[in-house]
């Protein structure tokens, strides 16, 4: 594990730090979990404070980024919507994450007829236009917050399987796993102790981008109304007012969208920038 | 090729059962069965009347007598009945919607190889100039940008504020009474947004994949040889390389259909276009569960034909995946 350790000092960082666009990605992530961390110290109004004295007006000093139908304050339910959609997109991304490795290093290890069956899994997985089967789902169940980071989760693990699979296979060729296996280490110790660690960096990527694709997801259900239930705010179901609006309100549309665009930019910056670095064909 | 085409459509049946078992999980292990949504918008409904529906749908029998059942009239191409009030077979009521979205995504899928190839091109043969970082920033921003947002973007822009383009629908009222050249054109302006918004969602993806395939080709030595044969770098780049760096772009459009047909919904709700997205999405909100799981099926159909077709003209287009020698 020393090892491990200087190379993320000794590469990893300088690399990742080398990378402007994956540095400015980081900034931006941590600026938004600072901002739906510390929403209450942000925001001047609450985000539910229906005022009807100021229904949609436009951006000014005192409501930023405007105000909504009910005259709630649009900035104080963006600033609020960044805990909504931060959280579908990490615990989505991190079920994801999980099942794919796990599913990726047996089927990668055992090889044989479990990876055979596992990775048809996958292909059937993959035929399925994900979005109808969240939606498919969704159906059946209350439309809830915890519903839709379990389905979204659900329906994302299998590039990472793929991806940890095939990692693995070549991993479990080498000598120190052999050494391992001569000295008698049980399949289960070598698996999460000897390949895991090795295995771990295209799981990485894959959750940091992950949590982009979540939040893009998240935002598509509860624009559509399936998603997080009102007055509940999330970026998706602040657009689903600025559709109704569109032709008076353009500030309804433009606001939630951007937060969407800039964090989901954000990852998937930090996410390619965090691949290069760890990829030790790209020599800078 | 016959083999390879044999063996390929033989592929195909492990993959239609696993489509139709999960399907049927969905179905059947999600909390709530189908007949207590139905249920669920009447109340006064009694236990009798409940055990009946059930025994007409056929849901007191054991699961996987059930799946049989189901998978034996999926085979007749029978999905049930809409629970919605004019109970129509959910085939027709698909059969109607599928034409439109079948080609709204034809047209967005032809787009987008239209314009992605020549922008992958660009950014590849000028490597590291401001014109490939500018299209780098540009395919991030793609992959960034929600699709239903940029749908509303352009509503505004085309449809409010410089009012070019009609907003919802496919016809403008009272079109039919119009000749067949002012129909046309009148439909077309009305596929105009939809189309933009179906062919942007992967655009940004299907550019970089073409960039990262040309400098793969670029890099070969063949090219080398080319250039050093003293060939002008046009034919170097559009005679010798471009054939090799399209191929595999063809996996890449079956890749993108299930992207595209999900995205039919977004699009096809917000514009108000009457195909199977919209269908779909209105199935959903009325929780009409045959109408649902018919139309995930066929979603999963359509990529899995998609698939195929691609993998077909991708051995047509290369011997070495035909002879299964692979590439390189």
């Amino acid at each position: 594990m020393i090892g491990q350790y200087s190379y993320f000092r000794a590469v990893f960082w300088p690399r990742l730090a080398r990378n402007r666009f994956a540095v400015a990605g980081a900034i931006v992530v941590l600026l938004m979990l600072a901002v739906a961390l510390l929403a209450p110290l942000i925001v001047h109004f609450g985000p539910n404070e229906i005022n009807a004295r100021a229904v949609l007006d436009p951006p000014s000093l005192r409501h930023w980024f405007g105000t909504d139908d009910l005259g709630r304050d649009v900035f104080s339910r963006i600033v609020y919507g960044a805990r909504i959609s931060l959280l579908v997109g990490f615990v989505a991304a991190g079920i994801a994450v999980l099942i794919g490795t796990v599913l990726g290093l047996v089927a990668g290890f055992y090889g044989g007829w479990i990876d055979n069956i596992l990775m048809r899994v996958v292909d059937i997985m993959f035929c399925f236009p994900t979005f109808f089967l969240i939606l498919a789902v969704i159906t059946f169940l209350r439309p809830s917050i915890w519903y839709i980071m379990i389905v979204i989760g659900l329906t994302g693990w299998m590039g990472v399987a793929r991806l940890v699979r095939a990692e693995t296979l070549s991993i479990r060729e080498m000598d120190y796993i052999m050494a391992a296996r001569c000295i008698g280490c049980s399949d289960r110790r070598i698996i999460f102790r000897h390949i895991l660690p090795n295995a771990v960096s295209p799981a990485l990527v894959a959750a940091t981008l992950g949590i982009a694709g979540a939040i893009l997801t998240e935002s598509a259900l509860s624009f559509l109304g399936i998603g997080v239930q009102p007055p509940t705010p999330s970026w998706g179901n602040i657009l689903t007012s600025g559709k109704d609006y569109i032709e008076f309100a353009w500030w309804l549309s433009l606001f939630p969208g951007l937060a969407i665009l800039i964090t989901v930019l954000a990852y998937n910056l930090l996410g390619e920038g965090v691949r290069d670095a760890l990829d030790p064909r790209i020599k800078r | 090729m016959t083999r390879y085409l044999m063996k390929r459509i033989l592929m195909l049946i492990p993959l239609m059962v696993g489509i139709t078992l999960i399907t049927f999980s969905v179905v059947h292990l999600a909390p709530g069965e189908p007949v207590e949504m139905q249920m669920a918008m009447n109340p006064k409904v009694g236990k009798e009347a409940r055990e009946r529906l059930r025994k007409f749908y056929g849901l007191d029998k054991p699961l996987a007598e059930q799946y049989v059942t189901w998978v034996g009239k999926l085979a007749r191409l029978d999905l049930g009945r809409s629970f919605s009030s004019d109970n129509r077979p959910v085939r027709d009521k698909i059969a109607e919607r599928l034409p439109i979205t079948l080609a709204l995504n034809i047209i967005a899928l032809v787009m987008e190889f239209g314009l992605a190839i020549p922008i992958g091109i660009l950014a590849a043969t000028h490597r590291d100039t401001w014109l490939d970082k500018g299209i780098t920033v540009f395919v991030f921003v793609g992959f960034a940008v929600p699709t239903f947002w940029l749908a509303l973007l352009l509503m505004y822009l085309f449809g409010v504020k410089l009012n070019w383009l009609p907003i919802s629908g496919l016809h403008t009222l009272g079109s039919d009474s119009y000749g067949l050249l002012r129909y046309v054109g009148d439909m077309a302006k009305h596929l105009c947004m939809p189309i933009m918004v179906a062919s942007f969602g992967s655009l940004a993806g299907l550019s970089r994949y073409m960039r990262s395939s040309m400098l793969n080709v670029i890099g070969q030595d063949y090219i080398t040889t080319a250039r050093a044969k003293g060939l002008s770098e046009r034919v170097v780049i559009y005679k010798h390389a471009l054939r090799n760096a399209l191929l595999p772009l063809i996996t890449q459009a079956g890749l993108a259909i299930p992207g595209l047909i999900g995205g039919s919904v977004i699009f096809e709700t917000i514009y108000a276009i009457p195909g199977m997205g919209q269908l779909f999405y209105q199935a959903v909100m009325a929780r009409d569960y045959p109408v649902v799981m018919g139309i995930v099926i066929i979603g999963a159909l359509l990529t899995l034909i998609g698939n195929l077709v691609a993998d077909v003209c991708y051995a047509l287009a290369d011997p070495r995946i035909r002879e299964g020698r692979g590439v390189q």
